[in-house]
Protein backbone atom coordinates (compact mmCIF):
# COMPACT_ATOMS: atom_id res chain seq x y z
CA UNK A 1 0.00 0.00 0.00
CA UNK A 2 1.20 3.48 -0.84
CA UNK A 3 0.98 6.24 1.61
CA UNK A 4 -1.12 8.45 -1.05
CA UNK A 5 -4.81 7.42 -2.53
CA UNK A 6 -3.85 6.58 -6.41
CA UNK A 7 -5.08 9.77 -8.41
CA UNK A 8 -5.96 7.52 -11.41
CA UNK A 9 -6.55 4.14 -10.54
CA UNK A 10 -7.50 0.91 -13.68
CA UNK A 11 -8.70 -2.20 -13.14
CA UNK A 12 -9.07 -4.47 -15.85
CA UNK A 13 -9.49 -2.28 -18.49
CA UNK A 14 -9.32 -4.43 -21.75
CA UNK A 15 -9.59 -3.74 -25.43
CA UNK A 16 -9.63 -6.52 -28.44
CA UNK A 17 -6.07 -7.28 -28.56
CA UNK A 18 -5.53 -5.51 -25.13
CA UNK A 19 -5.18 -6.37 -21.28
CA UNK A 20 -6.51 -6.98 -18.99
CA UNK A 21 -4.97 -4.10 -17.51
CA UNK A 22 -4.60 -2.53 -14.08
CA UNK A 23 -2.51 0.19 -12.54
CA UNK A 24 -2.34 3.06 -10.31
CA UNK A 25 -0.98 6.09 -10.61
CA UNK A 26 -0.18 8.21 -7.50
CA UNK A 27 -0.43 12.01 -7.77
CA UNK A 28 3.74 13.26 -8.61
CA UNK A 29 4.02 9.88 -11.02
CA UNK A 30 5.43 9.88 -14.54
CA UNK A 31 4.90 6.24 -16.01
CA UNK A 32 6.88 5.77 -19.29
CA UNK A 33 5.30 3.16 -21.57
CA UNK A 34 7.46 1.85 -24.62
CA UNK A 35 6.59 -1.08 -26.74
CA UNK A 36 7.23 -2.34 -30.26
CA UNK A 37 4.89 0.11 -32.90
CA UNK A 38 1.05 -2.02 -32.76
CA UNK A 39 1.70 -3.47 -29.56
CA UNK A 40 -0.99 -1.11 -28.76
CA UNK A 41 -0.06 2.00 -26.36
CA UNK A 42 -2.18 4.44 -28.21
CA UNK A 43 -5.05 2.06 -27.88
CA UNK A 44 -4.28 1.95 -24.34
CA UNK A 45 -4.20 5.77 -23.57
CA UNK A 46 -7.57 5.65 -25.75
CA UNK A 47 -9.27 3.57 -23.84
CA UNK A 48 -8.33 5.65 -20.39
CA UNK A 49 -9.45 8.73 -21.84
CA UNK A 50 -13.08 7.08 -23.29
CA UNK A 51 -12.49 7.98 -26.31
CA UNK A 52 -12.77 4.04 -27.68
CA UNK A 53 -15.02 1.27 -25.56
CA UNK A 54 -13.83 -0.87 -22.79
CA UNK A 55 -14.01 -3.15 -20.63
CA UNK A 56 -13.22 -2.55 -16.77
CA UNK A 57 -13.22 0.42 -14.43
CA UNK A 58 -11.19 3.70 -14.05
CA UNK A 59 -11.36 6.02 -11.07
CA UNK A 60 -10.02 9.15 -10.59
CA UNK A 61 -9.57 10.88 -6.95
CA UNK A 62 -11.47 7.70 -6.08
CA UNK A 63 -14.48 8.62 -8.35
CA UNK A 64 -15.75 6.36 -11.54
CA UNK A 65 -15.03 7.28 -14.77
CA UNK A 66 -19.18 5.89 -15.20
CA UNK A 67 -20.23 8.56 -12.76
CA UNK A 68 -18.29 11.41 -14.47
CA UNK A 69 -19.74 13.18 -17.70
CA UNK A 70 -17.90 11.88 -20.68
CA UNK A 71 -16.46 15.35 -21.60
CA UNK A 72 -15.83 15.83 -18.19
CA UNK A 73 -13.66 12.70 -18.10
CA UNK A 74 -11.65 13.54 -20.85
CA UNK A 75 -10.86 17.01 -19.72
CA UNK A 76 -9.29 16.03 -16.59
CA UNK A 77 -7.31 12.65 -18.35
CA UNK A 78 -5.42 15.16 -20.87
CA UNK A 79 -4.84 12.82 -24.49
CA UNK A 80 -2.43 13.92 -26.19
CA UNK A 81 -2.02 12.15 -29.66
CA UNK A 82 0.36 11.65 -32.03
CA UNK A 83 -0.80 14.23 -35.00
CA UNK A 84 -2.07 17.07 -33.67
CA UNK A 85 -5.93 18.56 -35.34
CA UNK A 86 -6.72 22.07 -35.90
CA UNK A 87 -10.58 23.21 -36.98
CA UNK A 88 -10.03 27.18 -37.04
CA UNK A 89 -8.12 28.95 -39.22
CA UNK A 90 -5.47 30.33 -36.77
CA UNK A 91 -3.72 28.44 -34.00
CA UNK A 92 -4.86 31.62 -31.37
CA UNK A 93 -8.60 30.81 -31.84
CA UNK A 94 -8.02 27.33 -30.26
CA UNK A 95 -6.80 28.90 -27.14
CA UNK A 96 -9.80 30.18 -25.49
CA UNK A 97 -8.67 29.01 -21.76
CA UNK A 98 -5.60 31.40 -22.15
CA UNK A 99 -2.34 30.56 -22.42
CA UNK A 100 -1.15 27.74 -19.86
CA UNK A 101 2.61 28.91 -20.31
CA UNK A 102 4.82 31.17 -22.07
CA UNK A 103 5.80 30.73 -25.31
CA UNK A 104 9.34 30.86 -24.77
CA UNK A 105 9.60 28.08 -22.55
CA UNK A 106 8.52 25.43 -26.10
CA UNK A 107 10.86 27.53 -28.04
CA UNK A 108 8.05 29.07 -29.86
CA UNK A 109 7.32 33.19 -30.70
CA UNK A 110 4.16 34.73 -30.42
CA UNK A 111 3.67 35.35 -34.36
CA UNK A 112 3.23 31.32 -34.72
CA UNK A 113 -0.06 32.01 -33.14
CA UNK A 114 -1.08 33.97 -35.74
CA UNK A 115 -0.27 31.88 -38.99
CA UNK A 116 -2.41 29.94 -40.63
CA UNK A 117 -2.15 26.74 -38.66
CA UNK A 118 -1.65 24.73 -42.25
CA UNK A 119 1.47 26.35 -42.73
CA UNK A 120 3.29 25.56 -39.50
CA UNK A 121 5.39 22.84 -38.80
CA UNK A 122 4.47 19.75 -37.72
CA UNK A 123 6.70 20.17 -34.82
CA UNK A 124 5.10 23.75 -33.85
CA UNK A 125 2.11 22.41 -34.26
CA UNK A 126 2.62 19.38 -31.45
CA UNK A 127 3.86 21.51 -29.56
CA UNK A 128 1.27 24.20 -29.45
CA UNK A 129 -1.17 20.72 -29.12
CA UNK A 130 0.43 20.29 -25.77
CA UNK A 131 -0.31 24.04 -24.58
CA UNK A 132 -4.14 23.60 -25.69
CA UNK A 133 -4.24 20.66 -23.74
CA UNK A 134 -2.57 21.82 -20.79
CA UNK A 135 -4.74 24.80 -20.87
CA UNK A 136 -7.76 23.13 -19.28
CA UNK A 137 -5.61 21.96 -16.49
CA UNK A 138 -6.19 18.04 -16.64
CA UNK A 139 -5.14 15.93 -13.68
CA UNK A 140 -3.61 13.42 -15.92
CA UNK A 141 -1.52 13.43 -18.71
CA UNK A 142 -2.14 10.63 -21.16
CA UNK A 143 1.01 11.73 -23.77
CA UNK A 144 1.36 9.55 -27.04
CA UNK A 145 4.70 10.59 -28.24
CA UNK A 146 4.62 14.10 -27.71
CA UNK A 147 8.72 14.74 -28.38
CA UNK A 148 8.32 12.27 -32.25
CA UNK A 149 8.62 15.45 -34.43
CA UNK A 150 11.27 17.63 -32.57
CA UNK A 151 15.22 17.72 -32.72
CA UNK A 152 17.03 17.34 -29.50
CA UNK A 153 16.95 20.93 -28.28
CA UNK A 154 12.91 21.35 -28.48
CA UNK A 155 12.56 17.35 -27.28
CA UNK A 156 14.23 18.75 -23.91
CA UNK A 157 12.23 22.13 -23.49
CA UNK A 158 9.23 19.89 -23.81
CA UNK A 159 9.87 17.48 -21.45
CA UNK A 160 10.93 20.63 -19.08
CA UNK A 161 7.39 22.05 -19.65
CA UNK A 162 5.91 18.65 -18.74
CA UNK A 163 7.63 18.00 -15.89
CA UNK A 164 6.80 21.39 -14.46
CA UNK A 165 3.43 21.33 -14.87
CA UNK A 166 3.10 17.94 -13.18
CA UNK A 167 5.04 19.40 -10.15
CA UNK A 168 3.30 22.34 -9.78
CA UNK A 169 -0.51 20.81 -10.64
CA UNK A 170 0.54 17.31 -8.69
CA UNK A 171 -0.30 15.86 -11.77
CA UNK A 172 0.28 12.30 -13.10
CA UNK A 173 1.52 11.16 -16.48
CA UNK A 174 1.45 8.62 -18.66
CA UNK A 175 4.27 8.88 -21.12
CA UNK A 176 4.21 6.74 -24.29
CA UNK A 177 7.93 6.67 -25.66
CA UNK A 178 9.90 5.14 -27.79
CA UNK A 179 13.17 6.74 -26.61
CA UNK A 180 14.82 4.58 -23.83
CA UNK A 181 17.07 7.87 -23.09
CA UNK A 182 13.86 9.79 -22.86
CA UNK A 183 12.33 7.62 -20.29
CA UNK A 184 15.50 7.11 -17.89
CA UNK A 185 14.98 11.18 -17.93
CA UNK A 186 11.46 11.79 -17.64
CA UNK A 187 10.19 8.63 -15.77
CA UNK A 188 9.69 7.14 -12.07
CA UNK A 189 8.06 4.10 -13.15
CA UNK A 190 8.32 2.49 -16.77
CA UNK A 191 5.87 -0.34 -17.97
CA UNK A 192 6.76 -2.43 -21.26
CA UNK A 193 3.79 -3.50 -23.53
CA UNK A 194 3.84 -6.17 -25.17
CA UNK A 195 1.44 -9.20 -26.21
CA UNK A 196 -1.34 -6.67 -24.78
CA UNK A 197 0.03 -7.11 -20.97
CA UNK A 198 1.89 -4.08 -19.45
CA UNK A 199 4.70 -5.44 -17.35
CA UNK A 200 6.72 -3.52 -14.82
CA UNK A 201 9.87 -2.82 -15.69
CA UNK A 202 12.85 -1.60 -13.21
CA UNK A 203 13.85 1.86 -13.82
CA UNK A 204 17.74 2.14 -13.94
CA UNK A 205 18.84 4.72 -11.46
CA UNK A 206 19.33 8.26 -13.06
CA UNK A 207 22.75 9.15 -13.83
CA UNK B 1 -56.83 22.01 -73.34
CA UNK B 2 -55.09 19.75 -76.29
CA UNK B 3 -55.21 16.32 -75.54
CA UNK B 4 -52.06 14.00 -76.24
CA UNK B 5 -51.82 10.62 -78.23
CA UNK B 6 -49.71 7.98 -78.59
CA UNK B 7 -48.42 8.95 -81.36
CA UNK B 8 -47.14 12.59 -79.67
CA UNK B 9 -45.50 10.67 -77.48
CA UNK B 10 -43.45 8.74 -79.86
CA UNK B 11 -42.56 11.27 -81.72
CA UNK B 12 -41.09 12.30 -78.43
CA UNK B 13 -39.25 9.52 -77.33
CA UNK B 14 -37.68 9.02 -80.98
CA UNK B 15 -36.11 12.59 -80.13
CA UNK B 16 -34.69 10.59 -76.66
CA UNK B 17 -33.78 7.32 -79.14
CA UNK B 18 -31.67 10.16 -81.27
CA UNK B 19 -29.55 11.04 -78.36
CA UNK B 20 -29.07 7.83 -77.25
CA UNK B 21 -27.70 7.30 -80.57
CA UNK B 22 -25.55 10.32 -80.27
CA UNK B 23 -24.46 9.01 -76.77
CA UNK B 24 -23.42 6.03 -78.59
CA UNK B 25 -21.10 7.56 -81.39
CA UNK B 26 -19.20 9.74 -78.85
CA UNK B 27 -18.70 6.75 -76.52
CA UNK B 28 -20.60 8.28 -73.49
CA UNK B 29 -21.69 4.92 -71.91
CA UNK B 30 -24.35 6.78 -70.79
CA UNK B 31 -27.37 5.22 -73.65
CA UNK B 32 -27.99 2.20 -72.01
CA UNK B 33 -28.74 3.72 -68.54
CA UNK B 34 -30.66 6.63 -70.96
CA UNK B 35 -32.74 4.12 -72.40
CA UNK B 36 -33.57 2.44 -69.36
CA UNK B 37 -34.50 5.20 -67.23
CA UNK B 38 -36.28 6.82 -70.54
CA UNK B 39 -38.15 3.29 -70.06
CA UNK B 40 -38.79 3.52 -66.47
CA UNK B 41 -40.37 6.75 -66.76
CA UNK B 42 -42.78 5.86 -69.48
CA UNK B 43 -43.94 2.55 -67.85
CA UNK B 44 -44.29 3.78 -64.09
CA UNK B 45 -45.98 6.98 -65.12
CA UNK B 46 -48.68 5.28 -67.33
CA UNK B 47 -48.65 2.59 -63.96
CA UNK B 48 -49.63 5.60 -61.59
CA UNK B 49 -51.93 6.55 -63.90
CA UNK B 50 -53.64 3.45 -63.99
CA UNK B 51 -53.37 3.81 -59.87
CA UNK B 52 -54.96 6.63 -59.79
CA UNK B 53 -57.61 7.04 -62.04
CA UNK B 54 -58.64 3.76 -60.18
CA UNK B 55 -58.08 5.69 -56.74
CA UNK B 56 -59.83 8.34 -57.91
CA UNK B 57 -62.88 6.18 -58.81
CA UNK B 58 -62.91 4.55 -55.56
CA UNK B 59 -61.55 7.15 -52.82
CA UNK B 60 -61.44 5.18 -49.80
CA UNK B 61 -58.78 5.98 -47.45
CA UNK B 62 -57.24 2.81 -46.89
CA UNK B 63 -56.23 2.92 -50.41
CA UNK B 64 -54.69 6.54 -50.50
CA UNK B 65 -53.11 5.56 -47.30
CA UNK B 66 -51.74 2.30 -48.61
CA UNK B 67 -50.60 4.08 -51.74
CA UNK B 68 -48.74 6.88 -49.57
CA UNK B 69 -47.09 4.35 -47.80
CA UNK B 70 -45.77 3.06 -50.59
CA UNK B 71 -44.36 5.76 -52.32
CA UNK B 72 -43.13 6.36 -48.58
CA UNK B 73 -40.95 2.96 -48.67
CA UNK B 74 -39.47 3.42 -52.57
CA UNK B 75 -38.16 7.41 -51.56
CA UNK B 76 -36.85 6.19 -48.33
CA UNK B 77 -34.94 3.16 -50.29
CA UNK B 78 -33.54 6.09 -52.58
CA UNK B 79 -32.56 8.11 -49.72
CA UNK B 80 -30.34 5.28 -48.72
CA UNK B 81 -28.88 4.51 -51.58
CA UNK B 82 -27.66 7.45 -52.49
CA UNK B 83 -25.68 8.15 -49.27
CA UNK B 84 -22.34 6.61 -49.75
CA UNK B 85 -21.32 5.82 -46.68
CA UNK B 86 -24.67 5.46 -44.80
CA UNK B 87 -25.52 3.64 -41.27
CA UNK B 88 -25.44 0.19 -41.03
CA UNK B 89 -28.12 -1.80 -41.27
CA UNK B 90 -31.65 -1.22 -40.46
CA UNK B 91 -30.74 2.84 -39.14
CA UNK B 92 -29.31 3.27 -42.92
CA UNK B 93 -32.66 2.95 -44.09
CA UNK B 94 -34.73 4.13 -41.26
CA UNK B 95 -33.22 7.60 -40.51
CA UNK B 96 -34.27 9.00 -44.01
CA UNK B 97 -37.76 7.03 -43.96
CA UNK B 98 -38.65 8.51 -40.16
CA UNK B 99 -37.54 11.84 -41.80
CA UNK B 100 -39.42 11.79 -44.13
CA UNK B 101 -42.50 10.42 -42.70
CA UNK B 102 -41.95 13.09 -39.88
CA UNK B 103 -41.63 15.88 -42.58
CA UNK B 104 -43.58 15.11 -45.82
CA UNK B 105 -46.60 13.84 -44.04
CA UNK B 106 -47.14 16.67 -41.59
CA UNK B 107 -46.81 18.92 -44.23
CA UNK B 108 -48.99 17.62 -46.53
CA UNK B 109 -52.38 16.92 -43.94
CA UNK B 110 -51.34 20.23 -43.20
CA UNK B 111 -51.93 22.09 -46.37
CA UNK B 112 -54.86 19.21 -46.55
CA UNK B 113 -56.99 20.36 -43.71
CA UNK B 114 -55.85 24.03 -43.45
CA UNK B 115 -55.51 25.36 -46.99
CA UNK B 116 -57.26 23.25 -48.88
CA UNK B 117 -59.92 22.71 -47.12
CA UNK B 118 -61.65 20.22 -49.49
CA UNK B 119 -63.62 17.06 -47.92
CA UNK B 120 -62.93 14.32 -46.95
CA UNK B 121 -59.35 15.80 -46.55
CA UNK B 122 -57.86 13.02 -48.10
CA UNK B 123 -59.36 13.54 -51.51
CA UNK B 124 -56.92 11.52 -53.94
CA UNK B 125 -56.85 13.80 -56.27
CA UNK B 126 -54.87 16.54 -53.65
CA UNK B 127 -53.42 14.33 -51.31
CA UNK B 128 -51.49 12.00 -53.65
CA UNK B 129 -49.63 14.54 -56.12
CA UNK B 130 -49.22 16.90 -53.06
CA UNK B 131 -47.34 14.28 -51.11
CA UNK B 132 -45.31 13.10 -54.00
CA UNK B 133 -44.18 16.12 -54.39
CA UNK B 134 -43.13 16.37 -51.01
CA UNK B 135 -41.74 13.48 -50.80
CA UNK B 136 -39.57 14.31 -54.06
CA UNK B 137 -37.88 16.70 -52.95
CA UNK B 138 -37.40 16.40 -49.06
CA UNK B 139 -35.74 12.82 -50.80
CA UNK B 140 -33.48 14.90 -52.15
CA UNK B 141 -32.20 17.47 -49.20
CA UNK B 142 -31.91 14.43 -47.25
CA UNK B 143 -29.72 12.18 -48.83
CA UNK B 144 -27.66 15.39 -49.94
CA UNK B 145 -27.73 16.51 -46.25
CA UNK B 146 -26.98 13.13 -45.02
CA UNK B 147 -24.76 12.10 -47.64
CA UNK B 148 -22.29 15.10 -46.18
CA UNK B 149 -23.00 14.19 -42.78
CA UNK B 150 -21.49 10.69 -42.93
CA UNK B 151 -18.49 11.61 -45.42
CA UNK B 152 -17.50 14.87 -42.98
CA UNK B 153 -17.99 12.55 -40.26
CA UNK B 154 -15.76 9.58 -41.91
CA UNK B 155 -12.90 11.96 -43.27
CA UNK B 156 -12.79 14.73 -40.36
CA UNK B 157 -12.31 11.86 -37.29
CA UNK B 158 -9.47 13.06 -36.18
CA UNK B 159 -11.06 16.81 -35.69
CA UNK B 160 -14.25 15.36 -34.07
CA UNK B 161 -12.14 13.07 -31.70
CA UNK B 162 -9.53 15.89 -30.91
CA UNK B 163 -12.07 18.32 -29.96
CA UNK B 164 -13.49 15.34 -27.63
CA UNK B 165 -10.14 14.74 -26.13
CA UNK B 166 -10.34 18.34 -25.36
CA UNK B 167 -13.40 18.05 -23.10
CA UNK B 168 -15.96 19.30 -26.07
CA UNK B 169 -19.67 17.38 -25.79
CA UNK B 170 -20.63 16.11 -28.99
CA UNK B 171 -22.59 18.39 -30.20
CA UNK B 172 -20.04 20.88 -30.36
CA UNK B 173 -17.58 18.47 -32.12
CA UNK B 174 -19.79 17.87 -34.91
CA UNK B 175 -21.54 21.41 -35.29
CA UNK B 176 -19.75 23.06 -37.80
CA UNK B 177 -20.30 19.59 -40.30
CA UNK B 178 -23.95 19.03 -39.28
CA UNK B 179 -23.88 23.15 -40.12
CA UNK B 180 -22.36 22.37 -43.52
CA UNK B 181 -25.00 18.78 -44.02
CA UNK B 182 -28.15 21.04 -43.17
CA UNK B 183 -26.66 23.94 -45.81
CA UNK B 184 -25.98 21.24 -48.45
CA UNK B 185 -29.77 19.27 -48.10
CA UNK B 186 -31.44 22.60 -48.25
CA UNK B 187 -29.19 24.88 -50.86
CA UNK B 188 -31.20 23.42 -53.57
CA UNK B 189 -34.48 24.15 -52.82
CA UNK B 190 -33.10 27.82 -51.70
CA UNK B 191 -31.94 28.41 -55.18
CA UNK B 192 -34.92 26.91 -56.88
CA UNK B 193 -37.33 29.75 -55.04
CA UNK B 194 -34.38 32.51 -55.98
CA UNK B 195 -34.67 31.15 -59.46
CA UNK B 196 -38.50 30.82 -59.96
CA UNK B 197 -39.89 32.39 -62.30
CA UNK B 198 -37.26 34.67 -64.19
CA UNK B 199 -34.46 31.73 -65.05
CA UNK B 200 -37.25 28.87 -64.69
CA UNK B 201 -40.78 28.04 -64.86
CA UNK B 202 -41.30 25.61 -62.64
CA UNK B 203 -42.69 21.73 -64.02
CA UNK B 204 -46.14 21.58 -62.05
CA UNK B 205 -47.06 25.41 -63.06
CA UNK B 206 -46.31 24.70 -66.56
CA UNK B 207 -48.17 21.58 -66.61
CA UNK B 208 -51.55 23.41 -65.40
CA UNK B 209 -50.98 26.11 -67.48
CA UNK B 210 -50.58 23.59 -70.54
CA UNK B 211 -53.78 21.73 -69.44
CA UNK B 212 -55.53 25.06 -69.65
CA UNK B 213 -55.06 26.17 -66.26
CA UNK B 214 -55.06 30.72 -65.91
CA UNK B 215 -51.80 31.40 -65.28
CA UNK B 216 -52.56 33.42 -62.39
CA UNK B 217 -54.33 30.52 -60.32
CA UNK B 218 -51.50 28.23 -61.56
CA UNK B 219 -49.16 30.54 -60.05
CA UNK B 220 -50.83 30.72 -57.55
CA UNK B 221 -50.86 26.83 -56.67
CA UNK B 222 -47.03 27.00 -57.43
CA UNK B 223 -45.85 29.17 -54.90
CA UNK B 224 -47.97 27.31 -52.24
CA UNK B 225 -46.68 24.35 -53.39
CA UNK B 226 -42.90 25.98 -53.10
CA UNK B 227 -43.82 27.12 -49.79
CA UNK B 228 -44.35 23.60 -49.10
CA UNK B 229 -41.93 22.30 -50.45
CA UNK B 230 -38.95 24.32 -48.62
CA UNK B 231 -40.55 23.80 -45.15
CA UNK B 232 -40.64 20.04 -45.70
CA UNK B 233 -37.54 19.96 -47.14
CA UNK B 234 -36.18 21.74 -44.35
CA UNK B 235 -37.90 20.27 -41.31
CA UNK B 236 -36.92 16.63 -43.27
CA UNK B 237 -33.23 17.69 -43.26
CA UNK B 238 -33.15 18.88 -39.87
CA UNK B 239 -34.66 15.39 -38.33
CA UNK B 240 -32.20 13.54 -40.34
CA UNK B 241 -29.05 15.49 -39.63
CA UNK B 242 -30.27 15.61 -35.94
CA UNK B 243 -30.98 11.78 -35.69
CA UNK B 244 -27.77 11.12 -37.73
CA UNK B 245 -25.28 13.15 -35.72
CA UNK B 246 -26.38 11.89 -32.77
CA UNK B 247 -26.45 7.93 -33.77
CA UNK B 248 -22.31 8.92 -34.70
CA UNK B 249 -21.80 8.86 -30.77
CA UNK B 250 -22.18 6.62 -28.31
CA UNK B 251 -23.67 7.08 -24.92
CA UNK B 252 -20.42 8.53 -23.87
CA UNK B 253 -20.33 10.36 -26.57
CA UNK B 254 -17.78 8.21 -28.41
CA UNK B 255 -17.34 8.41 -32.21
CA UNK B 256 -18.36 5.47 -33.72
CA UNK B 257 -17.76 5.38 -37.16
CA UNK B 258 -17.67 1.56 -37.07
CA UNK B 259 -21.71 2.40 -37.21
CA UNK B 260 -21.35 3.73 -41.40
CA UNK B 261 -20.87 1.09 -43.71
CA UNK B 262 -17.33 0.76 -45.70
CA UNK B 263 -17.84 2.38 -49.29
Amino acid sequence: MSKTPPLLQIKDLDRPMLGPVSLALAPGDCLCITGESGSGKSQLLRAIADIDPHGGELWLDGISSRDTAPEQWRRQTGLLPPESSWWLPRARDHFTNGMPVVLAQLGLTEDVLDQPVSRLSSGERQRLALLRLLANRPRVLLLDEPTANLDDENARRVEAVIDAYRKTHNAAVIWVSHDRMQVARVANRHMELGDGKLEELKLKARQ
Amino acid sequence: MITLDTTDLAIAAILVLLLALLSIRLRTGLSGQLLVAATRTAVQLTLIGLVLKALFASSHPGWVALLSLFMLLIAGREVMMRQERRFRGWWGYAVGTISMFLSSFAITIFALVVILGEKPWYAPQYAIPLLGMLLGNTMNGISIAMDRLTQSAWEQRNIIEARLMLGERWETAIMSYRSQAIRGGMIPIINAMAAAGVVSLPGMMTGQILAGAAPVEAVKYQILIMFLITTGTGLGTLAAVSIGSRHLFDSRQRLCLDRLREK
